[in-house]
């Protein structure tokens, strides 16, 4: 069933530079989605995309300018007029740098404690006993419950965090690049950390990520944006049949790959993202797109239905087509 | 072929309370002229400090003790004083950094950082130096180069502020390029554009690169030979299709199922543990905590640097035994 609804979320952001008008960043446009319990919704994409933007939308620590946001159908806005602890009960976050998310100055204890107190999730006298459950349950003794958080390195400090967000025991956990500011070898014991969670608690993600290939192997769904909106979005499965939105291409071409071959299949983008303030017109990618016509820059294309997934390009037909050939 | 740099037993310790860490201990290797050699490794692996000691650009106030010889020209790079050093920094040997936004100057302009080597090293005048910038910034790839001269770094975008570090490390075309993670801190699309640069600019200025990267990725894509570092000390080393195709060091294994991204059931593959401090490093091997192939014969001693053929080699009692998987 669905947990939470996201319907034409847009999020603008006025900018003033000293004298003359203000300017508009639009950090988000028409971004819809759903996900369900216990699934994992990927989205995807490089700086400057939206998606830490979406994130914080949809954990509630900034307001969106327009569009819905629904909790087992249930309007977020109301929610969080009207009982905003429970709303911060079922949507939890991890961020990236664990290093500027977890409070120096307190102990490990005290801030996995934290949402026990709040939330009144625990009497008193268990609070102890159940900050234990939670550090057992993502790998550190009862030992660190008495740390500080520079004793711990970058992957217990995540662990910390995860712990955190777990106290309160919520629906969805937004994870916000996890794992990018870990060392490799850590980064699996984190996202698998991640995956036995999910499997006990049914607890839904959503992952934001740059990294394609990675999602394309933990996520249920993903959803691909380029410039505050999702240009592609479908199953994992779809997604390792084919990509046929020209950025998503073009994103995975760019990753290397060991044992890939040393020349790109795609060739790599030209330039670089345009600014959010004044985003291209018709298809924002047309301006680096490899396969522009003139058409896309003259009309902005819908998400539409092609080969299993929805993709905004006016030309999926024919790109998925020759790249079907190029498998071949 | 002689070697461009060839670095010999290389260690390097800081003083601390409870004695010398040891950062770097024993490394050795070579980089032959129009090579690139990857160094491969984790946090704590000793990459970076190993490349800083060999510009001696490691902070004095950590007051480290650097032992070892590295060659370069006929002479040795840790032997020479400051003075001398600098002369070599930046004109034979150009150095890239992992994040260009600390590494370029923020008060001043981007000609005039591009100008400064131009200057010092070439005795170019002022004017001469910044047209020679504008060729720079055309050689990297920016567009717009008259107009970038003026700017300020806050000005570029990050994968902008990465080319234009590029063009200061190239203006004396040096023989040798130190590059430390140059594309970790930019988006994946960025990362191969300033990737294909760097690998064309080899070509057409016939330099060596020596790379310090965590991405295998990176690796398997622009490198000739790799090292793999662990807790200080080189555990694997060869060409690049041997370690990627066919690593016979546990870590090297580790670090490359985990860079695949896979494994069963939505679950990736990891390395248990984590990293040792330098201070409390295990008896024999450093990677025998974490290991899944080890034996008690591991904790015995520090495993020999055994050779496998064809410029291959791994620090690993079981290399070449054939019980690798």
């Amino acid at each position: 069933m669905t947990l939470l609804a996201a319907t034409g979320l847009t999020k603008h952001y006025q900018i003033s530079r000293g004298f003359g008008p203000a300017s508009v960043v639009q950090a988000l446009t028409e971004v819809s989605f759903t996900l369900d319990a216990g699934e994992t919704l990927a989205i995807v994409g490089e700086s400057g995309c939206g998606k830490s933007t979406l994130a914080r939308c949809v954990a509630g620590l900034v307001e969106a300018t327009s569009g819905t946001l629904a909790l087992s159908g249930e309007p977020a806005a109301d929610l969080l007029k009207r009982d905003r602890m429970r709303f911060h009960r079922s949507i939890q976050m991890v961020f990236q740098d664990p290093y500027a998310s977890v409070n120096p100055r307190r102990k490990v204890g005290d801030t996995v404690a934290d949402g026990l107190r709040l939330h009144h999730i625990v009497p008193r006298a268990q609070r102890r006993a159940k900050v234990l459950e939670l550090l057992g349950r993502v790998g550190l003794a009862a030992e660190h419950m008495a740390r500080y958080p520079h004793e711990l390195s970058g992957g217990q400090r995540q662990r910390v965090a995860i712990a955190r967000a777990l106290a309160v025991d919520p629906s969805v956990i937004v994870c916000d690049e996890p794992v990018s500011a870990l060392d490799v070898s850590v980064q699996a014991q984190v996202m698998n950390l991640l995956a036995d969670v999910q499997r006990e608690r049914n607890v839904a993600y959503l992952f934001i990520s740059h990294d394609l290939a990675l999602v394309q192997h933990i996520a249920h769904r993903i959803a691909v944006m380029y410039l505050g909106q999702i240009v592609e979005i479908g199953s994992a499965a779809a997604f390792k049949r084919r990509l046929t939105h020209p950025y998503s291409q073009s994103l995975f071409a760019a990753a290397p790959r060991i044992g890939g071959t040393r020349e790109a299949l795609v060739p790599p983008l030209e330039g670089e993202m345009p600014s959010p303030i004044d985003p291209p017109s018709g298809c924002r990618f047309h301006t680096r797109c490899p396969h522009a016509v003139p058409r896309c820059a003259a009309e902005a294309p819908a998400l539409r239905d092609v080969d299993g997934r929805l993709v905004r390009c006016h030309l999926a037909e024919s790109i998925t087509a020759a790249a079907t050939e190029a498998a071949v | 072929m002689n070697p461009l740099l060839s670095i010999e037993n290389l260690s390097v310790g800081f003083p601390s309370s409870r004695g010398l860490v040891k950062a770097v201990a024993d490394v050795s290797f070579t980089i032959g002229p129009g090579e690139t050699l990857a160094l491969v490794g984790e946090s704590g692996s000793g990459k970076s400090t190993a490349a800083l000691a060999l510009t001696g650009l490691l902070p004095r106030s950590a007051r480290p003790q650097v032992t070892g010889r590295a060659l370069f020209g006929g002479r040795d790079l840790l032997a020479l004083g400051a003075q001398a050093l600098r002369r070599v920094r930046g004109n034979s040997v150009g150095m890239i950094f992992q994040d260009p936004s600390t590494a370029l100057n923020p008060v001043f302009t981007i000609g005039q950082q591009i100008a400064e080597p131009l200057q010092i090293h070439l005795g170019l005048s002022w004017a001469r130096a910044q047209e020679r910038a504008v060729e720079l910034l055309t050689l990297v790839r920016v567009a717009e180069p008259e107009r970038r001269l003026a700017q300020y770094p806050h000005n570029l975008s990050g994968g902008m502020r990465q080319r234009v570090m590029i063009a200061i490390a190239l203006a004396c075309k040096p023989s040798l390029l130190i590059a430390d993670e140059p594309t970790t801190a930019l988006d994946v699309t960025v990362q191969a554009q300033v990737l294909r640069l760097i690998a064309d600019l080899k070509a057409a200025i016939g330099m060596s690169v020596l790379l310090i990267t965590h991405d295998l990725g990176v690796v398997w894509e622009t490198a000739d030979r790799v090292i793999v570092m662990y807790a200080g000390r080189k555990v694997e080393d060869g060409p690049v299709e041997a370690i990627l195709g066919l690593p016979q060091h546990p870590y090297t294994m580790g670090l490359l199922r985990a860079a695949r991204k896979d494994g069963p059931d939505g679950r990736l593959a990891e390395i248990p543990g984590m990293v040792p401090s330098p201070n409390a490093l295990p008896p024999g091997c450093a990677f025998e905590p974490r290991c899944a192939l080890a034996s008690v014969r591991c904790r015995d001693g520090r495993p020999p640097f055994i050779a496998l053929g064809a410029g291959h080699s791994a620090a690993c009692i079981r290399a070449g035994d054939g019980t690798a998987p």
